[in-house]
């Protein structure tokens, strides 16, 4: 299996999860979509020096693992590109930002490693919340929750089409990089002469496929509108669900409850 | 049900695939249209469905192929494509399947009913939340016939359906093509499965119909078949 199967294979494991059963899994995409949009919110508006508060925020995604029986792991190595790059955000913080803002022990902490710290931890929640909105939902389900809040359609389905086409582009680039490698035994990577040639001929193969695809979508009649999968309806549960992860997300962000613990149990 | 009037068609000028091409194909006849590579088979079923257009007239039941009557030619034509993975491009067998019934104005109720009678007709129950790439080509291919019934079209079109299956799957495809009672036109190098699915054939040759008449009699044709860079079937060869 080369590296584009994997990753084809890993595409098609996002689906897997989504199809499985759990609670979290049972719950009206609607409520999952609105609930994740403002847990993202809350985290995103913490103050950058607030990490002790927004540390607290990782009850969610912990909660959500377990009940939904996703494994943390899969997870940190299906974001394992997107993680660094999220990380490296903050990383010149440090530089512009001197000032002590606190001292652990006798070691002064500036404000830029706090704020640096507090970018990362934003990053990793929000990649978190939105993966695990992903793996218990299947594509089609978010799509109708995203037009039942009056998205616009071509949106959605630019959205749907883009996720479906990513792994009809990843199919031709395995069959192209497999081609390329047994004509070029023991070489490594796809060599640099090559690289302009491998990705004309990928775009025009992409679009070979495209076309054949849209062309069948039309010949079964389709005209520039998906029926979505509805998902489960909103029901009361979905309701609770969508309210008590509200009020708590509101109560973390403004009550610092790690703070109140430290007092708790300083006093 | 289907005409072609004189058709004629060439992507470059002066270069025609398709030239002067006119014949007619009855209500519930299975036709099997053969030719070598570059014949013009592909054109021919591209014409019929509106993605290409050219010269002269085709009618599918009596309406005129062009871009105002494309939604009520395509309503009456289901085309199974010869690669499956560019037919089934919803996550599972099942939102295939309901794919083109929903956007043809059914209810969720009456596309689902529509399937499972589909799946049942077929014997591929088993098949319906299954997701399209955990499943086999054989499978697939199936899957993508059943997608096409649920459509519940008059003439079914097949490009090469038995492509790439292994002999096992490709005898289910044949044994389901001949129990469908729709108009067929089917497309295919493979011979011995025209001989069994088909009752007409059509020869083509650069784009002109070069003979037309019983399966039979076309297939058995050695000094026909050779002229045009064809052989016999198999079955027929006598090796």
């Amino acid at each position: 299996m080369n590296k584009m199967e994997k990753a084809l294979h890993e595409l098609g494991e996002m689906d897997d999860l989504a199809a499985q059963d759990s609670p979290i899994h049972r719950l009206s995409p609607l409520a999952k979509l609105l609930s994740t949009i403002l847990y993202i919110v809350v985290v995103v508006s913490f103050h950058k020096y607030d990490l002790s508060g927004m540390a607290v925020m990782l009850l969610f995604p912990v909660l959500l693992f377990q009940i939904s029986g996703i494994p943390v792991r899969t997870c940190f190595y299906k974001l394992r590109i997107v993680l660094p790059l999220v990380m490296a955000v903050g990383l010149f913080n440090p530089f512009y930002d001197r000032a002590p803002l606190l001292t652990i022990g006798s070691v002064p902490v500036s404000g830029g490693v706090v704020s640096m710290l507090s970018l990362m931890l934003k990053g990793l929640l929000c990649l978190m919340a939105s993966f695990l909105l992903i793996a218990t939902t299947p594509i089609d389900s978010l799509c109708a929750a995203l037009r039942k809040l009056h998205l616009p359609a071509m949106l959605v389905t630019l959205l749907l089409l883009t996720y479906r086409y990513v792994g009809v582009m990843t199919e031709e680039l395995a069959v192209m990089t497999d081609a390329y490698h047994l004509c070029a035994p023991g070489q490594k990577g796809i060599h640099v002469s090559a690289w302009g040639s491998f990705l004309g001929q990928l775009l025009l193969r992409s679009m070979d496929r495209a076309q054949e695809l849209y062309n069948s979508m039309q010949l079964r009649g389709y005209h520039g509108h998906f029926h979505y999968a509805p998902g489960r309806p909103f029901g009361p549960q979905d309701a609770l669900y969508t309210i008590g992860c509200a009020a708590a997300f509101l109560l973390l962000r403004f009550v610092n409850a790690a703070e109140l613990l430290g007092r708790l149990v300083v006093r | 049900m289907i005409e072609f009037q004189h058709v004629s068609f060439s992507y470059e000028k002066g270069r025609s695939v398709i030239e002067d091409l006119s014949f007619r194909i009855e209500r519930g006849e299975s036709v099997g249209l053969i030719g070598a590579n570059g014949a013009g088979k592909s054109t021919v079923m591209k014409l019929l469905l509106g993605l290409l257009s050219g010269e002269g007239k085709i009618l599918v039941d009596g309406i005129e192929v062009n871009k105002a009557s494309l939604p009520a030619v395509r309503r009456r034509l289901g085309f199974v494509l010869q690669n499956s993975d560019n037919q089934m491009f919803m996550p599972t067998v099942y939102e295939d399947m309901i794919f083109a019934p929903l956007n043809y104005g059914l209810s969720r109720e009456e596309a689902e009913r529509r399937v499972d009678d589909v799946l049942e007709r077929l014997g591929l129950q088993e098949l319906k939340y299954r997701h399209n790439h955990r499943i086999s080509g054989g499978e697939k291919r199936m899957a993508a016939i059943a997608t096409i019934l649920a459509m519940e079209p008059e003439v079914i079109l097949m490009d090469e359906p038995s492509a790439a299956l292994d002999p096992y799957n490709r005898r289910i495809v044949i044994n389901t093509i001949c129990g469908l009672s729709q108009t067929k036109l089917i497309t295919s190098h493979d011979l011995d499965m025209i001989l069994d699915t088909c009752e007409r054939v059509i020869l083509l040759d650069r784009g002109r119909i070069v003979a037309d008449g019983p399966a039979d009699e076309i297939l058995r044709n050695r000094e026909l078949l050779e002229a045009h860079r064809m052989e016999l079937p198999f079955c027929l060869a006598g090796r």
